[in-house]
């Protein structure tokens, strides 16, 4: 029983740790004009993923709302390593509906498991094209009702990109991480990443077409504020 | 029997020759489209389709992506078959033994060309898309000459005329001029594998001017305002480059082509054959360069792109065919040589 006041004491301890995390929590926003986002006439013009729309879907490179607050800002603490909680996270779903990547861009942790569904009528390739070595390139079929598709990467990776070359409009991308300490700013262009342990830590907001800004943070015992401004030029 | 007499004396074997070159031209324009369209790899499996048996796939099944690269499959096995038969009809019909090894060399590349094909999707290896294009190209170079050697006018020349002799000066510049178009299609090839869309959106001009900034800052802030419909690869500095060289190569390309067409008038006559083709290379020059413009101009639309490949693919075989017919037509006959290179009675070389 001599082991037994070792696990009370490193319980003690995890939970004190929790009770000092605090969030980092912030805005990003985009100043400029940014081009204008293109109707993609070929998915209208495809009798399958045609059918499914009224008016022609557009790219949306750029979400940004009249306040210019930016959605879809990938945003980590950069260089935390060897933190990753993949393994027992909850799966993370990317769904192909209406012939388009649903969310087009996502992130996860290494080793969490990424289910791609197929949603759709009809059939998709599903390529996953990674750039980072120790991440492998597949390119799998998932027909029309066909079962999900499982991935899982063991490598951090920004930006990997998931296409279907059916459908060469359909493209995603998911960020790989190597510890839980990322979230993607939403329509708000507000972003909340949870759980960081006390210290001072590099942010890194990261947008598919924009680049990354990084600013210093410390992490007390309550929330952190850092905001990201980007400018299109 | 003279060699002349028998050497593709087959009417039915040169018709079968055409034939095979005109279906391979079909084939590059449907591989032209495959990436044209990003359709690469759009059937992840070979040599099955989707898990199919290739010839019993559904045609419901053949959507988007799927039809340009299942039937560009398709008629590579039909190409594969013809080639295989005409390699076989070459050996069995055609008393010039080179004949018969040209024959095993076109069956030979015809099922490298397949197989890079399918490694390419099965290793998903991009650069083997760039020997798969190129390979593509030089096998129809082959496939046409196969069609010049066994036509009649091959074997029946007669090189008895004043002037028949081409210059080997004219000779020179068209082979130099045909290497550096084939140079340009490796280039072409290079640039349409990156999957990396236009590399610069507009003509003439390069991002506005007569030579882009190439800079980090200048190439992020291309990216950033580069709204890409198929998610395409942000560009590299690179890539812009291979662009501006590909430009400057086409102005050497033309200018070559047109001395060449001026040369061969002048040196041949307006009525000669061979000159008459050099003009018809320089027009088809000229309309690659529109093409080439166009390619720009439509944000590389992907049947505009495709002309554009096949009329780079049709300007290597014209040159090419072109220096074939010249060196044919300047072979030196002696008495003592009872067959030239070809393995044919050689003309009498009449200088001009």
């Amino acid at each position: 029983m001599k082991i037994y006041p070792v696990v009370v004491l490193a319980a003690m301890l995890s939970l004190v740790s929790v009770a000092w995390a605090a969030d980092i929590v912030g805005v990003v926003t985009l100043k400029g004009t940014p081009p204008a986002e293109k109707e993609i006439t070929p998915l209208k013009e495809d009798a399958n993923c045609g059918a499914m729309y009224q008016t022609t879907p557009t790219t949306h490179f750029y979400v940004v709302d009249a306040k210019g607050d930016l959605a879809d800002v990938v945003v980590s603490l950069k260089g935390v390593t060897g933190k990753s909680t993949g393994a027992n996270a909850a799966p993370a779903v990317l769904d192909q509906k209406g012939c388009l990547y649903v969310p087009q861009i996502l992130a996860i942790q290494t080793g969490q498991k990424l289910i791609v569904k197929n949603s759709d009528n009809c059939i998709h390739n599903v390529h996953a094209l990674p750039a980072v070595a120790g991440n492998p390139e597949s390119n799998q079929v998932q027909m029309a009702g066909g079962a999900d598709l499982d991935f899982a990467f063991a490598q951090p990776e920004m930006f990997l990109k998931f296409k279907c070359d059916v459908h060469p409009w359909m493209f995603a991308w998911v960020s790989v991480f190597d510890s839980p300490y990322f979230c993607i700013s939403d329509k708000d262009g507000k972003f909340v990443i949870k759980n960081v342990p006390p210290g001072k830590y590099t942010v890194e907001a990261a947008h598919r077409k924009l680049g990354t800004q990084v600013q210093e943070v410390e992490v007390k015992d309550s929330d952190a504020t850092v905001n990201f401004a980007f400018e299109v030029k | 029997m003279s060699a002349k007499a028998t050497a593709g004396s087959s009417p039915w074997l040169h018709r079968f020759a055409v034939l095979t070159a005109g279906c391979t031209f079909l084939l590059l324009g449907l591989g032209g489209l495959v990436t044209s369209h990003e359709a690469g790899m759009s059937v992840p499996d070979w040599p099955n389709t989707y898990g199919y048996n290739m010839f019993l796939f559904p045609f419901s099944q053949w959507v988007g992506g799927i039809f340009y690269e299942h039937t560009h499959r398709l008629l590579a096995s039909g190409v594969g078959l013809m080639t295989t038969i005409l390699a076989v009809w070459l050996w069995v019909k055609d008393s010039r033994k080179w004949m018969h090894w040209l024959g095993v060399a076109a069956f030979l590349l015809v099922v490298a060309q397949g197989v890079l094909g399918g490694l390419r999707v099965t290793l998903h290896m991009d650069s083997l898309g760039i020997f798969h294009g190129t390979i593509a190209q030089l096998f129809f170079v082959l496939t046409c000459a196969l069609a010049l050697f066994t036509s009649r006018w091959w074997v029946e020349m007669s090189g008895n005329q004043p002037g028949f002799r081409v210059p080997a000066d004219l000779r020179t510049l068209v082979l130099a001029t045909t290497l550096l178009i084939f140079g340009q299609l490796i280039l072409g090839a290079t640039m349409r594998h990156q999957h990396a869309g236009l590399a610069i959106p507009d003509f003439p001009l390069a991002y506005g001017s007569w030579w882009p900034d190439t800079g980090p800052d200048a190439v992020a802030q291309y990216n950033a305002r580069r709204i890409a419909l198929n998610g395409e690869n942000d560009i590299t500095a690179l890539q812009i480059e291979l662009q501006m060289t590909h430009r400057i190569m086409a102005l050497a390309i033309f200018i070559l082509t047109a001395v060449s067409a001026w040369l061969a008038r002048r040196q041949l006559g307006g009525k000669d054959a061979l000159a008459k083709l050099a003009g018809f290379w320089l027009a088809l020059i000229f309309l690659q360069a529109l093409l080439g413009a166009a390619t720009v101009w439509s944000n590389k639309a992907a049947d505009v792109a495709t002309a554009h490949v096949l009329v780079g693919a049709l300007s290597l075989m014209i040159g090419s065919i072109w220096c074939i017919m010249a060196f044919r037509r300047s072979e030196p006959m002696t008495e003592t040589r009872p067959l030239g290179a070809f393995g044919v009675q050689p003309v009498l070389a009449a200088n001009k």
